[in-house]
């Protein structure tokens, strides 16, 4: 068996690493709320926030954190234009056809990033990568801590922007009524290019957390977007509290599922949530109906 | 439904038949029966994803049941390979009644049936990646004994027209029910679900029958790709790429039509394999071309290559009955 100690560090480090998983499914459960697509292209857009932050410190020298500041504003203008000039003009108000364009942009990025990279895996490893705090009896990594932080201070910034900015009210009022929120002369066309934005300006942030522990390759989005996937349905597809909280709650259960099961069956633990929400409560804990 | 719906199948058909006799290229040959083996996945995801409007992103699971079935079967029970075929068969519509009594009885419609679609693919890829009787990470070696009791040839002509052959009676099949009461339920179905209801159509049963039909056909192009191959592991078998091919090409060729995931296979990997015979061997390049055709399709041609015939040769399209 193992011991207490073992357990809640375990509990411990996978809240941790669940708070940069709640970051990145922050991203699709706004998109979600706001535009009623899952955005399957989400997990690829990680991977080359990734690759961004991994060739800004290998070519430039830049640490991960600090390349922060200037990703998050490069893949706000991104998105936006992606959403702008791809998926808003080929939608067509047809959901499942929204689904396949998102689809066929994660399998270009998805590609773009193989034949550009290689499938290598590459990753930034510092001092700080295997540096830990003692807390008590307990070992806790630096960097998932740094994590930790990064991803309540984005949420909060994202609540502020959502709660006290005419832009924030904006993205609230279409999320709730798109007829009517254009017929008050809100151009919808831009809310939706600005939601998608911040989509992914936050998983350029959690990019920037995850790179001093984590590796990329350029199928490494495949691995966070059905956890990404897992935590929206169950936290309520357009939910944010609900994304926070199940970013947790499956930090906590991969982390546990790992220890108790091993490494190549850690996951299923996640799959299994997966699927028994989508068949008892497909609204998630926190959501609207489906 | 009169005979003429079936002329298109038959020229078709024997078109590709006949490759055999006038090239004996080897890399015409693996595109050909790789493709083939796709068409037969797609024409599964087809009458589930096209015909009844149930867009699955995890076909993979109906794939790696039949390669698994098949393999497992055969080396660890020592089945034949023709009677591990048919236990394939029904394993696949069997995954596709459980998947569909669970997720259509709950109501999942649109985008969550392809999330749960998806997640059921994923699971079987972790659990076979880690059961002692799929082999683990290391996968299958199925044992190399040509002999048509083994479903393996020492030509590679032979195993060309196995797959044509199956490709023929998928078209069959879905011909056939393009004509019928069930294949207009479908359609019903896939229109206005409620509507459908409501004038009396038994919903969950059609939606039943179509996702058990497209699990078994999907299976049974697993079973072929083992019997090619003669290996199998959880990547391959289960993996993401085998959902979206058995996804794209039906929409590529046309959504819902007989010809479509024919048409839609061979017209995405005749383009993968001009655009590597130009760009040269760099890894992804041909899918960054699938994934421009799939957002240029969805965009612009939503009815696919067939659409694109009816649309500008309608006479043309009504004779050959697209």
């Amino acid at each position: 068996m193992y011991s207490p100690t073992i357990l809640i560090e375990a509990m411990i480090n996978g809240l941790l690493t669940g708070a940069i998983y709640a970051l990145i499914a922050l991203g699709l459960t706004l998109v979600y709320g706001v535009l009623h697509i899952i955005n399957f292209a989400h997990g690829a857009i990680l991977a080359s926030a990734m690759f961004a932050v991994w060739g800004l410190n290998v070519l430039g020298g830049i640490d991960p954190y600090l390349s922060i500041l200037f990703l998050a504003p490069v893949f706000f203008a991104l998105g936006y234009g992606v959403q702008r000039l791809i998926i808003g003009p080929a939608a067509k108000d047809d959901d499942g056809n929204i689904l396949l364009i998102t689809l066929g942009l994660s399998i270009f990025i998805e590609n773009a990033l193989l034949a550009g990279f290689g499938s290598d895996t590459r990753s930034i490893s510092s001092d700080f990568s295997f540096s830990v705090v003692e807390a008590g009896p307990f070992l806790i990594s630096s960097p998932r801590l740094v994590g930790f932080a990064g991803s309540l201070v984005v949420t909060a910034l994202l609540w502020f922007i959502m709660s006290r900015t005419d832009a924030g009210k904006a993205i609230r009022a279409v999320a709730k009524e798109k007829l009517g929120a254009s017929l008050m002369g809100i151009d919808v066309g831009h809310v939706y290019a600005l939601t998608f934005g911040l989509g992914c300006a936050a998983l350029a942030v959690a990019a920037g957390l995850l790179m001093p522990t984590f590796y990329v390759n350029p199928r490494v989005g495949g691995a966070f977007v059905n956890i990404a996937f897992t935590i929206v349905v169950l936290g309520g597809m357009g939910s944010i509290p609900g994304a926070m909280i199940g970013g947790l709650l499956i930090g906590l259960v991969e982390s546990l599922s790992g220890l108790l099961l091993g490494e190549s069956l850690g996951q299923i633990g996640i799959f299994i949530i997966f699927i028994l929400v989508l068949l008892l409560k497909p609204t998630g804990l926190f959501g609207a109906k489906a | 439904m009169k005979l003429s719906g079936y002329i298109p199948i038959a020229v078709v058909t024997a078109a590709l038949a006949v490759v055999p006799f006038i090239s004996s290229s080897n890399t015409l040959f693996n595109f050909m029966v790789m493709s083939l083996i796709i068409t037969l996945a797609a024409q599964g995801w087809n009458i589930l994803g096209g015909v009844a409007g149930q867009t699955s992103f995890g076909h993979a699971l109906f794939f790696g049941v039949g390669c698994y079935t098949a393999s497992i079967l055969q080396v660890h029970v020592g089945l034949n390979a023709w009677v591990a075929f048919l236990l394939a068969l029904l394993a696949g519509a069997a995954a596709g009644f459980i998947l569909g009594f669970l997720s259509f009885r709950a109501g999942l419609r649109g985008s969550y049936f392809a999330l749960i679609t998806l997640a059921f693919a994923e699971l079987m890829r972790i659990l076979a990646n880690a059961s002692e009787w799929t082999g683990g990470a290391a996968g299958l070696l199925l044992k190399l004994d040509p002999g048509f009791a083994n479903m393996q040839f020492e030509s590679r002509a032979s195993f060309l027209w196995l797959a044509l052959a199956f490709v023929f009676v998928g078209l069959v099949i879905s011909r056939a029910i393009a004509g019928s009461r069930f294949g207009a339920h479908l359609v019903a179905v896939r229109e206005n679900e409620d509507a459908a209801r409501a004038l009396g159509v038994d919903v969950l049963s059609v939606k039943l029958k179509a996702i058990s039909l497209s699990g078994a056909m999907t299976a049974a192009a697993g079973v072929l790709y083992v019997q090619n191959f003669l290996y199998i592991d959880a990547n391959i078998g289960f993996g993401v790429w085998i959902s979206v091919e058995a996804l794209l090409a039906p929409l590529v060729g046309g959504r819902g039509l007989v010809l479509g995931p024919l048409i839609g296979t061979f017209t995405l990997h005749g383009l993968g394999e001009l655009t590597k015979s130009f760009a040269g061997r760099i890894p992804g390049i041909d899918l960054m071309v699938f994934a421009v055709v799939l957002i240029g399709v969805v965009a612009f041609a939503s009815g696919g290559v067939l659409g694109l015939v009816r649309r500008f040769a309608p006479r043309l399209a009504r004779r050959i009955a697209i």
